[in-house]
């Protein structure tokens, strides 16, 4: 019932762990065996200690975070990855320009069934979502010689364009929104909270705009869309799947529920699709769009 | 995140403050917080005291806790939390063995015990000692430094296994380096008796996501930080394993 396929991927239910979430370790992610996959942490050339505490920030309708891309470096990493026992692990990705994303790319693709280009991160410059829109083409077409499906992770930024240029590339999936950009200060004091002082919102109070892109994209483009941002139940499963979604992924969701999210939010999904007379999840993507 | 103002510095040694807040705060002996200094740092800090004042013991050690020596009372700091999960209250006999700072969140612990308590305090030197007046109050205390310069000279932990030989405990309570949290983890398991330990990694969402802190997929700011006996002797990465700021596996 709730089987799904992406890029030749498939998946027992259409929940995906969000990169940055559990990911850093490879018995983290074990924890994670009732996810349709689980996308890594994004992982770059070099070892990154990312930003200064404090690097996230609980609001009252979701999370603020600036990791600042942490991570060990890919040829660390990958001792991670080997034989994670999930049922589909996706790799994510960063790059300073299209050499540097094939460079890890090539690393990471034997460990994993799909990479995932993060070009969204809003608040790690470069290698994030200001990463160039007109540069995205030839970066994704270097990530496709390492032989994987590539997924392009988008924010909500210029998010038609960027989706557009990733097609372009040859991108097999574009995964919409990364965290939105935001700030938050302490009024005592003064001082910007994070460490980075400028950040990514996640959690419930982002779904709306998550919901936005799907569509918007879903809407102009035939690519597969993956939804991102807010989920936290099944009915938010369901409103990112009406909007275009083949699969989703949960973040933040993890704080809110923790790991058994996924078991949880899949339980939850069969008896709504029951309860609303379909026989599987399949039957409900795109409904909003023919409206 | 709450902006706390500071009631209260209590200079305790050369090295360590406590710092008291104008706050209560509910919570259990083992339970942490996340500790922000404006413009500086976010550091993990066990709560030291939580009934009568809500209290941290601050060892400086960096940039951060210097930062927090610095403060004076009327001083605003931001605190999130508490977090994780505290100690457990086990039987009636409990022996609690602190290295140095380790001792921080067991006082709230060693206060709230109903039962027979015996504590082994160690320390590298008598300046560095905390808290042993209050100690010597409410429980049957030994004292060992690593220099000898009071009580018996060598490792907290010698001194706990020479009272474990002499009597029987249904629980040991444990925080301190890691090293010697290990030894004490050998030690328990030997004898069959149950040991909680309050661990230490490297922290920064302090709410159970990022991953930083995870040690064998246990996230020592929700799953943890004090952890049992029984799941410890499971962990290959305790006393050999930790990760610093990029996830890079480093030697404890
Ligand atoms: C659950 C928990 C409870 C703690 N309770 C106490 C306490 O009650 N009293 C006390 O004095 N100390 C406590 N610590 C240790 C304290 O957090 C560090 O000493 C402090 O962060 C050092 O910061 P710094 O900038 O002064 O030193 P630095 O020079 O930055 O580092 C010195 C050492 O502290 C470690 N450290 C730095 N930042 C962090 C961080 N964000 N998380 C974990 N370790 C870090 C470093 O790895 C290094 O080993 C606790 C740590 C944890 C994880
Ligand atoms: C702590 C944290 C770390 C994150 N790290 C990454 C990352 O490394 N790469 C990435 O593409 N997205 C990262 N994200 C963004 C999430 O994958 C996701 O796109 C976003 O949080 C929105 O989904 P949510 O509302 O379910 O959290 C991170 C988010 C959080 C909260």
């Amino acid at each position: 019932m709730l089987r799904v396929e992406i890029a030749g991927i498939k998946m027992k239910n259409p929940l995906m762990l969000a990169s940055g979430i559990l990911d850093l370790t490879k018995e983290s992610m074990e924890r994670f065996v009732d996810a349709g996959a689980v996308v890594t942490k994004s992982v770059g050339r070099e070892e990154r200690k990312g930003y200064k505490n404090p690097v996230v920030y609980e609001m009252e309708y979701g999370i603020l975070n600036a990791i600042g891309l942490a991570n060990p470096g890919v040829e660390e990493y990958v001792r991670e990855l080997e034989e994670v026992g999930v049922e589909n692990v996706i790799g994510s990705v960063f790059g300073g320009n299209a050499e540097e994303f094939g460079y890890v790319a090539r690393k990471i693709s034997p460990y994993v069934k799909a990479i995932e280009m993060n070009m969204s991160c809003p608040h790690a410059k470069r290698v994030g979502a200001e990463y160039p829109e007109d540069e995205i083409p030839d970066a994704v077409k270097e990530v496709k010689k390492a032989g994987k499906p590539v997924f392009v992770k988008i924010g909500m930024e210029n998010i038609l364009n960027r989706a557009e240029r990733a097609i372009e590339g040859g991108a097999d999936a574009v995964v919409a929104i990364n965290t939105v950009k935001a700030m938050a200060i302490d009024i005592e004091t003064g001082h910007p909270i994070l460490g980075n002082r400028v950040g990514g919102y996640s959690g419930k109070g982002i779904k709306p705009i998550g919901i936005r892109c799907v569509y918007e994209i879903s809407s102009n483009y035939e690519i597969p869309v993956i939804g991102v941002g807010g989920i936290t139940r099944a009915e938010d499963v369901i409103e990112y799947m009406m909007a275009g979604a083949r699969a989703v992924q949960i973040g933040a969701g993890v704080y809110y529920r923790d790991v058994s999210i996924f078991s949880e939010i899949a339980k939850e999904l069969e008896e709504w699709l029951e309860k609303h007379g379909y026989t599987s999840i399949k039957d409900v993507i795109g409904i909003a769009i023919k409206k | 995140m709450h902006m706390c103002r500071i009631a209260r510095v209590v200079e305790e040694t050369s090295i360590h403050k406590t710092i008291f807040f104008d706050i209560e705060m509910k919570a259990e002996p083992g339970q942490f917080v996340m500790i922000w200094i404006p413009g500086v740092d976010e550091v993990p800090m066990s709560l030291s005291y939580i009934e009568g004042g809500t209290g941290i013991t601050v060892e400086k050690v960096g940039e951060a806790t210097e930062a927090i020596h610095g403060m004076r009372e009327g001083d605003m700091l931001g605190v999130r939390g508490p977090y994780g999960k505290g100690f457990r209250m086990a039987g009636s006999k409990a022996l609690f063995v602190a290295g140095g700072t380790g001792i921080a969140p067991l006082l709230p612990l060693i206060k709230r015990y109903r039962g027979e308590k015996h504590v082994v305090l160690g320390a590298r030197t008598k300046e560095y000692l905390l808290f042993v007046e209050e100690l010597k109050n409410i429980s049957s205390l030994s004292i060992t430094t690593d220099d000898g310069s009071i009580g018996f000279k060598g490792f907290a932990t010698e001194m706990a296994e020479k009272i474990m030989e002499k009597e029987d405990f249904d629980i040991v309570y444990t925080c301190g380096p890691e090293i010697m949290m290990k030894k004490m983890l050998d030690l328990c398991m030997e004898r069959g008796i149950e040991m909680q330990a309050s661990l230490e990694r490297y922290m920064k969402c302090g709410i159970g996501i990022c991953d930083s802190c995870s040690i064998n997929g246990y996230r020592v700011c929700k799953d943890g930080p004090v952890f049992d006996s029984n799941l410890l002797a499971t962990m290959d990465e305790f006393g050999r394993w930790k990760r610093n700021e990029a996830g890079r596996r480093i030697e404890v």
